[in-house]
C-alpha cells in the first residue's frame, strides 16, 4: 500500500517539509481509501459474475436444446402424425392441440381479465372489496399448477361433465392466465397520463366513452404485450392440461375433443426415454414458440415506446 | 414472459381521481348532464366490470372449495393425524402419511432458495445499480426469457444434462435433491430477480446521490443505503420465489427421483408434495385419491399463506 503512494511521496519531498507533514497525517486516510476501493471493486466484480451466471444459464439451456433439437426439425416432423409405441414421425396433432387450447383459453380469459382490470384501475374506489379482489388475484397467480390441474379435473372435467376436453383445459388455463392479464392491463391503464382523461372529460365524454375511446387505445400496446406473455405461459403449461385435456394423441375438432399438447408430449417422451430425437425436437419447437412470443412482446413494447 | 409475477399491492396514487371523489357535492353530478339511457348504460357497464373483477375471487373460492371437498373424507378414511404426521406412505398397505413429502418439499425448496436467491438478488443489484445501458439491454431480456421457458423444458434439461453429471460425480442414478436444487434455483432466479429489481428501482435516486456526496463508494452505497431501503421488497421477492419453488411440479417430478421415502441424503431419490400428486393421480381411487387431494389442499394453503405474508409485509413497509 505504501508503494502505491510512493510516487506521490517523492513529489511531496520535493515540495518541502511542510507538505511532507501533511502527507504523513493523511496516509492512514489514504490507506483506508484504498481498502474501500478494493472492497468496492471486489463487490462489483461479484455482481458482474452473478449477472454473468444468470445469462450463462439461459444461453446454456437454449444452446443445448437448439443443438440437439435442430437435426430433428423438418417439415415432416412438424406436419406428420406420430405412430407406433415410440412415437416415430411427427408432432402435428400436438401442435394443433396446443394452438387450439391456447386460443380457446385466450378467448375466455381476455375479455374477463381486461374488463376486471378496467374496473380495478378506473372505477373501483379503494376499500375492502378491492383489497379482496387484489388478494384473490395474487393468490390465483400463485396457485401451484398441479393444484390448478386437480381443480380442473374435479370441477370442469368431473363436476361439469366436460370430460377430458379442449374446453375443460381452456377453462382451467383461462383461470391461470386471468391474474397475469389483469395485472398487465391494470399497469397499462395506470400508465396512461391523467391529462388525457381530463381532456376527454372536458369535451363532455362520459366515463365509458373516455375509457373505451381514449384510455384503452392508449394502453393497448402494453395490454397486448401482457396478452402475448400470458399466451406463452399457457403454451408451456403441462400439469394443468395433463389432467384436463388428457394425453391421447388426437386432432381436436370440437371443443369437447381431447388431445395432447406439445408440453405433455415432451414430458411423456422425456420420461419414457425411448425416442430422444423426437423429445429434443419437441423441446426445440416449444422453445421456438415461447421465445418467439417473448420477442414479439419486446418488439411491441419497444416500437410503441419510440412513438411516444 | 412474466413469471407468475405475484404482484405487489398497488398504490392508488396514480389513478386519476374523479370529480366525485375529490369534491363531495359533485358525488352525483357525474351523470346528471347526460340522458337517462346513457346513465343506465354507464351503470350497466360498471356492473359488468365489477362482475368480471369478482371472477378472480370466485376462482380462488372455487379452487379451494373443490379441492377441499374432495379431501374432506380424509378425516374419516385416514384420520387427520395419520395423514399430517404419518411418516409411512404405502398405497398397498393403505398408509398415507405425508411427512416424507413435506420434508421433501422443504428440502428441495430451501436448497433451491439458498442457491437461487443470492444469485437473483445480486443479478437484480447489478441490473439496477451497476449495469450500463448496454449490459442492461442484454441481461434484462435474458432474465425475462429465463422466466418464459416452460418448466417441462427445465425438467427435460435436468434429466438429460444435470442428472448424468450428478450421477457421474456422486454415483447413483443422479435423481435427487441435489439435481432438483440446481434446476430449481435457475427456475426461481427470474421471479426473484425481476421483483427485487422492481423494489430497487422504486428507491428514490436522491438517497443514492446523498450517499455518493458523502464520499461513499458505489458498493458502500449499495450495501449501507440501497439494500436496507429495499429490504422488505427483496424479502417479498424471495418469499414469492419460494412459493414458485414449492409449487413447481413438472420439473421437480422429472428430476427428484420420486421415491416415497424420507430424505436420506443429497443424491438419494425423494418425493415432494407436487410430484407425488402427479405420480399417484393417474391410477388413484378411494382413500388414495382423497389423500392426494388433501396434499393439494395443503399446497393451496401454503401458497395462500405466502401471499398473505407478502401482503402484510408490504403493508407494514408502507406504513413505516
Amino acid at each position: 500500500m505504501r508503494e502505491y503512494f510512493a510516487e506521490d511521496r517523492e513529489r511531496l519531498k520535493e515540495l518541502g517539509p511542510k507538505a511532507m507533514d501533511k502527507a504523513a497525517r493523511t496516509e492512514a486516510q489514504q490507506g483506508r481509501r484504498f481498502r474501500e476501493r478494493l472492497a468496492n471493486n471486489a463487490a462489483l466484480g461479484v455482481l458482474w459474475v452473478a449477472a454473468g451466471i444468470t445469462v450463462a444459464a439461459l444461453v446454456l439451456i437454449i444452446l443445448y436444446v437448439l443443438i440437439n433439437g435442430a437435426p430433428s426439425i423438418s417439415p415432416k416432423f412438424i406436419f406428420t402424425w406420430p405412430h407406433g409405441v415410440t412415437a416415430q414421425g411427427g408432432i402435428w396433432p400436438t401442435i394443433i392441440s396446443t394452438v387450439y387450447v391456447t386460443g380457446l383459453a385466450m378467448l375466455i380469459a381476455t375479455p374477463v381479465a381486461v374488463l376486471a382490470a378496467v374496473y380495478l384501475a378506473e372505477y373501483a374506489r379503494q376499500g375492502r372489496i378491492v383489497t379482496i379482489i387484489r388478494f384473490a388475484a395474487d393468490s390465483l397467480a400463485s396457485v401451484p399448477s398441479i393444484v390448478m390441474g386437480l381443480f380442473g379435473l374435479a370441477f370442469f372435467v368431473e363436476a361439469m361433465h366436460l370430460k377430458m376436453s379442449m374446453l375443460a383445459a381452456a377453462l382451467s388455463l383461462a383461470l391461470l392466465m386471468l391474474p397475469i392479464i389483469m395485472r398487465a392491463t391494470e399497469e397499462a391503464i395506470r400508465a396512461v397520463p391523467r391529462y388525457i382523461r381530463w381532456g376527454s372529460y372536458g369535451l363532455g365524454a362520459t366515463k365509458w366513452q373516455t375509457v373505451s375511446k381514449v384510455v384503452m387505445p392508449w394502453a393497448m400496446p402494453r395490454i397486448i404485450t401482457g396478452l402475448v406473455l400470458a399466451m406463452g405461459r399457457a403454451i408451456g403449461e403441462t400439469a394443468v392440461v395433463f389432467y384436463t385435456m388428457g394425453m391421447a394423441i388426437n386432432l381436436p375438432l370440437t371443443p369437447l375433443d381431447s388431445g395432447r399438447s406439445m408440453a405433455v408430449h415432451l414430458y411423456m417422451l422425456a420420461v419414457d426415454g425411448i425416442n430422444m430425437p423426437a423429445a429434443y425436437g419437441t423441446a426445440l419447437m416449444l422453445m421456438i414458440v415461447i421465445l418467439g412470443l417473448n420477442s414479439l412482446a419486446h418488439f411491441i413494447q419497444r416500437r410503441y415506446r419510440k412513438v411516444r | 414472459m412474466a413469471p407468475r409475477l405475484p404482484l405487489r399491492q398497488q398504490d392508488d396514487s396514480l389513478r386519476a381521481p374523479d370529480l366525485a371523489e375529490t369534491t363531495p357535492q359533485y358525488k352525483k353530478a357525474e351523470l346528471i348532464m347526460v340522458s337517462r339511457a346513457t346513465q343506465i348504460k354507464e351503470r350497466a357497464l360498471l356492473l359488468l366490470f365489477f362482475l368480471c373483477a369478482i371472477v378472480a375471487v370466485l376462482g380462488v373460492v372455487l379452487i379451494f372449495a373443490f379441492v377441499a371437498v374432495k379431501a374432506v373424507p380424509l378425516f374419516k378414511e385416514i384420520g387427520f393425524l395419520n395423514f399430517i404426521a404419518g411418516t409411512k406412505w404405502s398405497v398397498a398397505k393403505e398408509q398415507f402419511g405425508v411427512v416424507p413429502f413435506i420434508v421433501g418439499s422443504v428440502v428441495v425448496t430451501v436448497g433451491a432458495l439458498a442457491i437461487g436467491a443470492p444469485l437473483a438478488i445480486l443479478t437484480a443489484l447489478f441490473l439496477s445499480e451497476v449495469a450500463g445501458p448496454k449490459a442492461r439491454a442484454v441481461i434484462r431480456p435474458a432474465v425475462e426469457l429465463l422466466a418464459g421457458i416452460p418448466s417441462v423444458v427445465y425438467g427435460f434439461f435436468g434429466v438429460t444434462v444435470v442428472a448424468p453429471i450428478i450421477s457421474r460425480v456422486f454415483g447413483g442414478a443422479g435423481f435427487g435433491p441435489l439435481t432438483a436444487w440446481i434446476v430449481l434455483s435457475i427456475m426461481i432466479v427470474p421471479t426473484i430477480a425481476m421483483l427485487s429489481e422492481d423494489a430497487l428501482d422504486s428507491i428514490p435516486m436522491g438517497i443514492r446521490e446523498a450517499s455518493f456526496a458523502m464520499g461513499a463508494t458505489p458498493w458502500q452505497t449499495i450495501y449501507k443505503v440501497v439494500l436496507p431501503a429495499a429490504k422488505i421488497g427483496i424479502i417479498d421477492a424471495a418469499i414469492l420465489g419460494m412459493g414458485r419453488a414449492i409449487g413447481e411440479t413438472m420439473a421437480v417430478l422429472m428430476i427428484v427421483g420420486n421415491a416415497p421415502q424420507m430424505f436420506a441424503g443429497l443424491t438419494k431419490p425423494i418425493s415432494t408434495l407436487t410430484s407425488q400428486i402427479v405420480l399417484g393421480m393417474g391410477y388413484s381411487s378411494g382413500a388414495f385419491r382423497t389423500a392426494l387431494f388433501g396434499m393439494a389442499a395443503l399446497l393451496f394453503l401454503i401458497s395462500m399463506a405466502l401471499v398473505l405474508i407478502v401482503r402484510l409485509l408490504s403493508h407494514t413497509d408502507r406504513e413505516a
